[in-house]
């Protein structure tokens, strides 16, 4: 029952408390360059969802039967990362060829993903955090549907700021920051929630 | 090639916080005080100058098409280094920095530059655009650094300059950092049309 919880209690701390974009500061880049229209924003969110859960799966299994079995955890950036684009261009052709729906809709983000340094920010904090395989999985599941919420949070709000008139100076990614900020303000509120529910679930 | 041209053109006109808007995680992410900011920068430095180089030495020998990954395989080996020698002789950086030394290998600002500027220049240039870039985005770093260090803790490099009390928590924090880049990005703008 305790594990139960605590899974819980995990992908609700990856979704609103640690959220991956507002308060880690993880994969900035797709957060203001994607963010222009909603449907892009939520394709993106949920490309690198589906990576970050097929990287964590596959980069746990390196790093512990490969990488520890040797001894040669320094090696760990190299290998992640290369086992990262090699993923991200195998679900590409996977896709391609079982699922050209789901092609056409995340095809143009995928790679993109690869530069993404939420998903090997993800396969190392894994790691450093010391999770089992199941909590690694809940991890990154949360940590992309956090990410996929900020998203399309993020590009509502901008496709409402593109009809506003803003000072000639703030045009583009300053104003853009400023609302990013406007709405991690709004995350801090989560803050301490992970704490009150560990008080709440006995932990 | 002028080589003093090539570095005063990575600090102003093709500065990567303010102008080309490349990696943004580190810059957001590690500047919560001007030192760690300061030193985000270096390290980013020390591997953009190594890559630059040894990408534009090899540069010939690699094969169009595995063009990428055999950077990635350099890149990602240089931030090994980096990384063990931070671990080992600076302890407290990496305590403050953590996650963002082995990200420098997916920060835009290194391949990019390899693609750009080390594929299609000769060794020595590389270098001095290295230095240019990197010291472009140092200095960006540590001028946000400060602005927050400033507003949110009343001090500057740790030295004290108005009471704690005064300060803006807010800034230290995760929303400081869009609002404080989004003003300096702004100010930045508001000077190149001056």
């Amino acid at each position: 029952m305790d594990y139960v919880l605590n899974l819980i209690l995990i992908i609700i701390t990856a979704i609103f408390v640690n959220n991956v974009v507002l308060a880690q500061f993880l994969g900035i880049c797709p957060f203001l360059g994607v963010s222009k229209k909603v449907d892009t924003a939520s394709g993106m969110g949920m490309a690198v969802t589906a990576v970050l859960l097929v990287a964590t799966i596959v980069t746990f299994c390196i790093q512990k039967y490969v990488l520890e079995a040797f001894g040669l955890e320094y090696l760990q950036t190299i290998a992640f990362i290369l086992v990262i684009a090699a993923l991200v261009q195998m679900i590409e052709i996977f896709l391609k060829k079982t699922m050209p729906a789901l092609y056409q809709a995340l095809g143009v983000f995928l790679p993109l993903i690869t530069t993404n340094c939420c998903i090997l920010g993800v396969a190392i904090l894994v790691i450093q955090k010391d999770y089992d395989l199941l909590e690694g999985v809940i991890y990154a599941v949360g940590t992309g549907i956090g990410f996929l919420l900020a998203m399309v949070l993020f590009a509502g709000l901008r496709e409402q700021l593109a009809m506003s008139r803003v000072p000639k100076a703030f045009e583009g990614t300053p104003i853009a920051l400023v609302t990013a900020s406007l709405l991690a303000m709004a995350f801090m509120g989560f803050s301490g929630v992970d704490g009150g529910l560990k008080l709440v679930f006995g932990l | 090639m002028n080589y003093f041209k090539i570095i005063v053109n990575g600090i102003v006109k093709e500065n990567p916080t303010f102008v080309l808007l490349l990696g943004m995680c580190p810059t957001l992410g590690t500047t919560s005080s001007a030192l760690n900011g300061m030193m985000m920068g270096l390290a980013t430095m020390c591997v953009l100058i190594v890559s630059n180089f040894l990408i534009s030495c090899v540069k010939k020998l690699v094969p169009d098409m595995v063009r990428i990954p055999s950077y990635i395989v350099i890149i990602a080996s240089l931030v090994t280094i980096l990384q063990m020698c931070i671990k080992a002789y600076a302890p407290d950086i990496d305590k403050s920095l953590g996650l963002f030394i082995p990200l420098i290998v997916v920060n835009c600002i290194i391949l990019g530059r390899a693609e750009s500027f080390a594929a299609k220049n000769n060794p020595i240039a590389s270098i001095f655009d290295g230095i240019g870039i990197g010291l472009g985005f140092t200095l960006g770093l540590t001028v946000l650094g400060s602005v927050r260090e400033i507003l949110g803790t009343g001090s500057i490099f740790g030295v004290n300059i108005y009471s704690e009390n005064y300060g803006m928590l807010l800034f230290v924090l995760a929303p400081g950092a869009f609002l404080a880049l989004g003003y300096l990005i702004a100010i930045f703008n508001k000077l190149k049309k001056a």
